[in-house]
C-alpha cells in the first residue's frame, strides 16, 4: 500500500476517534457541572480541559473568561480551533478525502455527511438543541464509521492501519480523560459525598458504567475506576486493552524497519499486561499516566517514521 | 435559428424511441417525480459527486446538475456513430505516430509543417519514440453535436486528458436506482463495464516484458477539479490512486512509495497535463510530477496514458486535417462531419470572420472548457468589438466556425420542462488494433435557457445517456 494512504488512514480514524473522545469528555464535564458546587469549582473543571489540550494560549487569545459556554464555543465549533470536534470532523473527512477510493464508499459517505452535518450548524443551533443530544451524535456517527470500517471494508493492511489509528488515539484519549478527572475528583485522596455522581458521570463518559458493575458487582471505588480504565483488558476503552490492539495490528504490518517501533508497543503492553493498579497509585496517577501518554506519542511517531513518510533510501 | 429536439418531431409529434418514456413521463405524478430529483440531489451530495471550480474559494465544491430525462439515442444512429468514432481515432492514433517518427504527412503536404512542428503541442522529446502498440491517445473524448437537420458533427477530440466518464457511470447509476421501473421498459445497452474495458487496455500496453503489470492512475491531488473521478477510476480499477510525490524514479524505472518499501510502476493512466509531469523536462516549477520521468518513459520502461505530446493532434488550428488525416492514413471517406473551419492565420478567412462576427463562433486554438470563446449571436456589441481587437492583434490564435443549431431536449428547469442544448462525449478506447467503447458516452446539457455552452465549469449539468438496443 502507499505510505500515504496509509498516512491517511491512520490520521482518517485518529480524528474521528479523536472526536468521540472529546464528545465524552466533554458531555462527562458537562453533567458534573449540574452537580451543584461553586462556580469556582465549576470553572476549574472547564479550564482542565483547555490545559489538558495545551490550548491556553489558543483559548485565551480568543476568550476573556474561562466559564461552561465559552469553553464548549471553543471546543465544538470553533473552526479557528485545530482540536475542536468540529475540526477533528473535518480532518477525518479530509483524509477519508484523499483516499475515498481506498475506503469503501459506505466508509467515505458516512464521514463525509457527518462533516457535512456538522458544518451546516451553527454553535446557537447546537447549543439550543441540547448539547448532550449534540454528543450522543458525535458518538454515534464515530461509531457509524467504526461500524462501517467493521463491516464493508477488507481485512487488509487498510484495515490494520485503521486500527492502529484508533486504538492509538484512543489509548492517549482515556488516559486524558482518566487524568484530568481523577486528579479534579481526588485531589488529596479525601472523599466526598458528591463522589457517587462524579465517579458515575466519568464511567459513563468511556461507556463504562455498566461494565463496571458487571465487573464488580459492588460500590464505585476511585481504585477500581482506575483498575478498569488501565488494566482490565476486556473493557474496549481501556489502556490495556487498546494496547492489545496495537501490538497486533503492528505485527501484521510490519516490515524491515519497524522492529524498534514493535519493541517499544510490546513493552508497553507488557507492562500493562503485569501490572497492578496499587503500585500505579503509589507511584502516582498522575505521574504515570503522564509517562503513559509520553510513550504513546513516541509510538506514533515511530509508526510515522517506519511506514507513512516515504523513507530517504528511495530517494 | 432551427433546432433539432431529441424527442419531438418538428410537427411537435414524440419520436418512435422517446415514446415510452413519454408515456411513463406523463402517466407519473409530478409529485413522484419532483421528491425522486430532491432524492438524487442528496443523494449525489453525500457520496460527495462533486466537482471544484478554480477561482473558487479554495475546498469548495459543487454538484454537477442531474437531469431526470435521459438522452436517447436509437440504435442504427449509435452504430453509425461509434463506426465513425472508431474512424476518427484510429486515424489520430497513425497520425500522432507519424508526426513522432517518418512525418509523411507532411512529406505528402496534406498538413503544413509549420503548422504541426511549430505548435506549442508538439513534443520534441518524443521524436523516435516507440510506444507500445503505436498508441498514443488510449482515451479519446470526442465531442459530438447535432445540428438543425439532425446531422451530427465532431465539434473537438480531446486527446490529453478528457473527463466526465465518471458522470456518465454515476449518472446510470441514479437513474436505475430512482426509477427501476423505466429500464424494464427499455432495453437499454449497460455501460458498466467500462473500468473494466479501460484497466484491460491499460494492462495491454504495459513495456515490453512485463507480464503482470502494476497500474496506476496518477491525480494532480484532492483539490483537482475532477478528483472525484481519480479516485472513482482508480476504485473501480482497483488500483492505486498516486500523486507525483507518492513515485519516484530511479535508473529509469519508476517505483512508488508503499509501507513495504519501493515498488515498480508499469502502466500510468496520468491524469496531469505534459507541462506539468516531469521538472526536469517541462515545467521546472512543477510540484505535481516526477522529476526523471521522462528518461524512464523514452526507455521503453514505463507506459503512460495517453502518451506525451498528444495534444498537436487535438489541437484546434490542427481540427480541420483531421478529415484529410482519415483519407490519407486509411484511404476511407470520413463518416463524421467535421465543423467547417476559419483558420484566422490566413487572410481571406480572417477577412470572413471578421465580417461575419455576429454569426459566427469564435475560439482560441489552445483554449477549452468553455473560455475565452465568442458566440457571436449571444453576444453583446461590446463582446464583439473586444475579440475583433483580439483576432487582429492575433490572427493565428483564433478560429472561426458558423454558430451551430446545437440539438436540444426537454429538461427540468425552474419553469418546468422546457428544451436545452445539449452535447455527447463518448469516451474511445484505443490499444493496438482495436479500438472499443461503451455505448453513449456522456451527455451535457446547457441549464441556461438558450446557452450553447455545455460545459460544467459554466453551469451545464449532465443526462443520462441511452442507447436503445434492437
Amino acid at each position: 500500500m502507499l505510505s500515504r494512504t496509509a498516512d491517511h488512514l491512520f490520521w482518517m480514524s485518529r480524528y474521528i476517534e479523536r472526536a468521540e473522545n472529546l464528545a465524552r469528555l466533554l458531555d462527562v464535564t458537562w453533567q458534573m457541572s449540574m452537580v451543584p458546587q461553586s462556580e469556582e469549582a465549576a470553572n476549574q473543571n472547564w479550564r482542565a480541559i483547555i490545559t489538558l489540550n495545551s490550548l491556553d494560549e489558543a483559548f485565551s487569545a480568543k476568550y476573556d473568561t474561562v466559564n461552561a459556554e465559552n469553553v464548549l464555543r471553543f471546543m465544538v465549533r470553533d473552526a479557528d480551533n485545530y482540536s475542536s470536534i468540529y475540526s477533528c470532523l473535518r480532518m477525518a473527512r479530509e483524509n477519508a478525502h484523499a483516499v475515498r477510493g481506498t475506503v469503501t464508499s459506505e466508509m467515505w459517505e458516512t464521514l463525509n455527511f457527518t462533516w457535512l452535518e456538522a458544518r451546516d450548524r451553527t454553535f446557537e443551533e447546537i447549543f439550543n438543541a441540547g448539547i448532550g443530544e449534540f454528543f450522543e451524535w458525535v458518538k454515534m456517527r464515530s461509531s457509524l464509521s467504526r461500524g462501517t470500517t467493521l463491516g464493508t471494508l477488507l481485512q487488509d493492511e487498510s484495515y490494520h492501519f485503521i486500527r492502529l489509528g484508533t486504538l492509538l488515539e484512543r489509548a492517549d484519549n482515556t488516559a486524558r480523560i482518566l487524568d484530568v478527572k481523577y486528579h479534579v475528583l481526588r485531589p488529596h485522596g479525601d472523599e466526598g459525598a458528591t463522589d457517587f455522581y462524579q465517579w458515575g458521570a466519568l464511567l459513563r463518559s468511556v461507556s463504562a458504567f455498566e461494565v463496571y458493575r458487571k465487573a464488580y458487582r459492588d460500590v464505585i471505588t476511585p481504585e477500581r475506576v482506575a483498575e478498569l480504565l488501565i488494566l482490565r483488558d476486556d473493557m474496549p476503552r481501556s489502556l490495556h486493552f487498546c494496547m492489545n490492539g496495537v501490538v497486533k495490528n503492528l505485527e501484521l504490518i510490519a516490515n524491515r524497519h519497524s522492529g524498534e517501533t514493535q519493541r517499544q508497543a510490546g513493552l508497553l503492553h507488557a507492562q500493562l499486561h503485569y501490572a497492578r493498579v496499587e503500585d500505579i497509585l503509589a507511584q502516582g496517577l498522575h505521574e504515570w499516566l503522564t509517562d503513559f501518554m509520553d510513550r504513546i506519542y513516541i509510538l506514533g511517531d515511530g509508526i510515522s517514521k517506519d511506514f507513512l513518510v516515504p523513507l530517504a533510501e528511495a530517494a | 435559428m432551427n433546432f433539432y429536439n431529441e424527442m419531438m418531431d418538428a410537427n411537435g409529434g414524440v419520436r418512435a424511441h422517446y415514446q415510452r418514456y413519454d408515456d411513463w413521463l406523463k402517466s407519473t405524478p409530478p409529485e413522484r417525480i419532483a421528491r425522486k430529483r430532491a432524492e438524487a440531489d442528496l443523494a449525489f451530495h453525500r457520496v460527495g459527486i462533486t466537482f471544484a471550480v478554480y477561482g473558487e474559494e479554495a475546498g469548495k465544491e459543487r454538484l454537477i446538475p442531474f437531469d431526470i430525462v435521459p438522452r436517447i439515442i436509437p440504435s442504427a444512429e449509435w452504430k453509425a456513430l461509434q463506426s465513425g468514432l472508431r474512424q476518427r481515432v484510429k486515424a489520430l492514433n497513425m497520425f500522432l505516430h507519424d508526426v513522432y517518427h517518418n512525418q509523411e504527412i507532411l512529406k505528402a503536404g496534406k498538413i503544413p509543417a509549420e503548422q504541426v512542428l511549430n505548435n506549442a503541442q508538439y513534443r520534441p522529446v518524443m521524436q523516435g519514440v516507440d510506444v507500445p502498440g503505436g498508441i498514443y491517445a488510449h482515451i479519446a473524448g470526442v465531442d459530438i453535436v447535432r445540428a438543425g437537420a439532425g446531422e451530427f458533427y465532431v465539434l473537438e477530440d480531446n486527446l490529453r486528458v478528457p473527463s466526465g466518464v465518471s458522470y456518465m457511470l454515476e449518472d446510470r447509476k441514479m437513474m436505475m436506482r430512482l426509477f427501476p421501473e423505466l429500464f424494464a421498459k427499455h432495453k437499454v445497452a449497460p455501460v458498466q463495464h467500462y473500468p473494466d474495458m479501460l484497466l484491460e487496455k491499460l494492462r495491454a500496453v504495459s513495456p515490453k516484458g512485463v507480464s503482470n503489470p502494476t497500474v496506476v492512475v496518477l491525480t494532480p491531488g484532492a483539490y483537482n477539479s475532477a478528483y472525484f473521478e481519480h479516485t472513482f477510476l482508480a476504485q473501480q480499477m482497483g488500483v492505486e490512486l498516486v500523486e507525483g510525490r507518492d513515485l519516484f524514479v530511479k535508473d529509469e524505472v519508476v517505483y512508488m512509495q508503499t509501507t513495504q518499501g519501493p515498488q515498480r510502476v508499469d502502466v500510468i493512466y496520468r491524469r496531469i497535463d505534459d507541462d506539468y509531469l516531469d521538472p526536469q523536462a517541462f515545467r521546472a516549477d512543477s510540484t505535481l510530477g516526477i522529476p526523471g520521468i521522462l528518461r524512464a518513459y523514452q526507455a521503453g520502461n514505463v507506459t503512460l496514458a495517453n502518451a506525451i505530446g498528444t495534444g498537436v493532434a487535438d489541437d484546434k488550428s490542427i481540427y480541420p486535417y483531421v478529415p484529410d488525416m482519415i483519407r490519407f492514413y486509411l484511404g476511407e471517406e470520413p463518416k463524421l462531419n467535421n465543423v467547417p473551419t476559419y483558420m484566422c492565420r490566413k487572410k481571406d478567412d480572417l477577412e470572413y470572420v471578421l465580417a461575419h462576427l455576429p454569426e459566427l463562433v469564435v475560439k482560441e486554438v489552445h483554449g477549452a472548457g468553455g473560455y475565452g470563446m465568442l458566440v457571436g449571436p449571444a453576444s453583446t456589441k461590446e463582446q464583439i468589438e473586444h475579440f475583433r481587437k483580439l483576432l487582429i492583434a492575433k490572427p493565428d490564435g483564433y478560429i472561426g466556425q458558423p454558430t451551430l443549431a446545437l440539438s436540444n431536449c426537454p429538461t427540468f428547469v425552474e419553469e418546468g420542462i422546457a428544451p436545452r442544448h445539449l452535447d455527447l462525449r463518448p469516451f474511445v478506447l484505443s490499444s493496438g488494433e482495436c479500438v472499443n467503447m461503451v455505448p453513449g458516452g456522456l451527455t451535457r446539457v446547457a441549464l441556461t435557457k438558450g446557452s450553447l455552452v455545455v460545459n460544467s465549469s459554466q453551469g451545464g449539468g449532465t443526462k443520462d445517456t441511452w442507447v436503445l438496443e434492437d
